[in-house]
């Protein structure tokens, strides 16, 4: 199709496009710029209507579902602080963004990294929650996001059983999943600053005996800390 | 000679409406409002609770959507149609300025489209409330008002069914997310400043200038939270009435510069 010059259109088309234009720029830049509110986070779709959006292909979704509830948290010029935020809606679409891609790592770091943060205990602890529930899907890669949520529960919320607790549930599953030493020995360290001295020393005398480590520096230091525990407690008892 | 054009026009959009009752739109769209009615009331058997306002919802989205899909499709293809049968040829070897033929067509398709609008009215008139059923279908008029426009432009500029198709729905999809990649785009956790994030946001913001916030139209909300949608409605017809001058005015420049 060939297409005449546009000096041919009439100069009136001409102006009604260019005033129309106009029209519709200023109208849109007099509007505000949508902002989130932490009222309006919405509660989240079920699953299923979810994988509905994403015919067959629910990745896509479970990424534009972690950009959205982002936008929840953080707006230039608006501060909503987390804590206004209502967590059974965070937590659901959490939840969903999980189920839609497992071996995604985002919900995760975003309950135990951003929303845990929040200085209310109630929160954090259902974060700290969801992460450990989550955990036993997938041990091999959800281990990080465990181990943060344990120094959370220790240090920020003064709870070591809790600590412990999740500590515990590292260790259990850290067999044949590349899982770090570091991070299956937590009890121990938790254990001894509760003052469990007598359990932390079976514990860590336990894996040095297994034969797991073979680091032969971390060997020496570990058998070194056990000697300690060993002294310590030696001098406590009467 | 303004009142001659505008009784060109309304002749013009006379025959399309007459085309589209014969070509049995209306009968098809009854249909189709009878297949989300039967879907509407499976899933509210399906419901453990609230299932008539799940049942209302459930119609409208549908209903929507589907009024949006038909009138994009007829406008496209009736004047597609138009354009392979040389209709507009011998339709402008008369006295006919363009101007008034694409008026016309304008109207007309604009007559068609709130009629679809009444229909997914009256068909939710059964189980929604009749106050906010009727902002809803007006905003849903307005909304398939823009459609209609903005199909004519499409059309006007490619002649072809599926890349002026492509560009209606790729037009609906971002008008109605265009709200939301905004909240993305302005609220990254890390690296605000980066050069890379202010011109995406740059660019988004200013596609957005151009494009009419779909999202704020046709509110399913309306219809079962019995929210008050009449202030709303103002704003949305002014949009509307921005958005349509504009789709229309670039439809009619396109159509000045087809050469026949």
């Amino acid at each position: 199709m060939t297409q005449r010059s546009w000096r041919q259109v009439p100069s009136s088309v001409l102006a009604a496009v260019g005033v129309a234009l106009l029209l519709q720029i200023g109208w849109r830049a007099q509007q505000p710029r949508p902002l989130a509110t932490a009222l309006a986070l919405p509660a989240a779709p079920a699953a299923t209507v979810l994988k509905l959006v994403g015919l067959g292909d629910p990745l896509p979704v479970a990424h534009f579902a972690a950009l959205y509830l982002q936008a929840f948290d953080n707006q230039p010029g608006v501060s909503i602080p987390y804590w206004d935020l209502d967590y059974f809606r965070v937590e659901a679409w959490l939840e969903r963004i999980l189920d839609l891609d497992p071996a995604g790592q985002y919900p995760l770091l975003m309950a135990s990294q951003l929303y845990a943060q929040v200085p209310d205990p109630g929160k954090q602890r259902r974060m700290l929650e969801f992460v450990y529930r989550r955990f036993f899907e997938d041990p091999g890669r959800r281990w990080r996001w465990l181990a943060h949520a344990a120094i959370v529960a220790k240090h920020r919320l003064g709870d070591p059983s809790l600590a412990l607790k999740y500590a515990q549930a590292i260790a259990a599953h850290s067999r044949n999943r590349n899982i770090p030493s570091w991070a299956s020995q937590m009890p121990i360290f938790i254990l001894e600053d509760m003052g469990e001295a007598e359990s932390a020393q079976i514990l860590l005398g336990g894996l040095l005996a297994s034969g797991t480590l073979t680091d032969p520096m971390e060997i020496r230091f570990l058998t070194e800390r056990l000697a300690q525990m060993q002294e310590k407690n030696v001098k406590k008892s009467p | 000679m303004v009142p001659r054009y505008a009784g060109q026009a309304w002749t013009v959009a006379r025959f399309t409406v007459l085309e589209a009752v014969r070509t049995r739109l209306f009968i098809v769209f009854l249909c189709v409002l009878a297949l989300a009615w039967l879907g509407g009331a499976f899933v509210r058997a399906l419901a453990v609770t609230e299932g008539s306002r799940l049942q209302v919802v459930f119609l409208a989205g549908m209903l929507r959507w589907a009024a949006v899909f038909v009138i994009s499709l007829y406008t496209i293809s009736a004047t597609v149609r138009e354009f392979n049968d040389k209709t507009l040829e011998l339709l402008l070897a008369l006295d006919l300025p363009r101007a008034a033929y694409g008026f016309g067509k304008f109207l007309g398709f604009s007559i068609v489209a709130w009629g679809l609008a009444a229909f997914c009215g009256a068909g939710l008139s059964f189980s929604a409330p009749g106050e906010p059923l009727l902002a809803w279908s007006l905003s849903l008029a307005m909304e398939l008002w823009m459609v209609v426009a903005m199909s004519l432009f499409c059309v006007a500029t490619f002649s072809q069914v599926m890349p002026a198709a492509a560009v209606v729905v790729g037009f609906v999809l971002l008008g109605r997310s265009i709200g939301a990649i905004q909240l993305m785009t302005a609220s990254p956790v890390l690296d605000a400043a980066s050069p890379i994030h202010r011109a995406m946001s740059w660019t988004i913001d200013a596609i957005a200038l151009l494009l009419p916030r779909l999202d704020t139209f046709t509110q399913s909300a309306w219809l079962v939270n019995e929210s008050a949608a009449w202030p709303a409605l103002p704003p949305l017809l002014a949009q509307s009435l921005i958005t349509v001058a504009l789709l229309l005015a670039a439809a009619l420049f396109d159509l000045y510069r087809r050469d026949l």
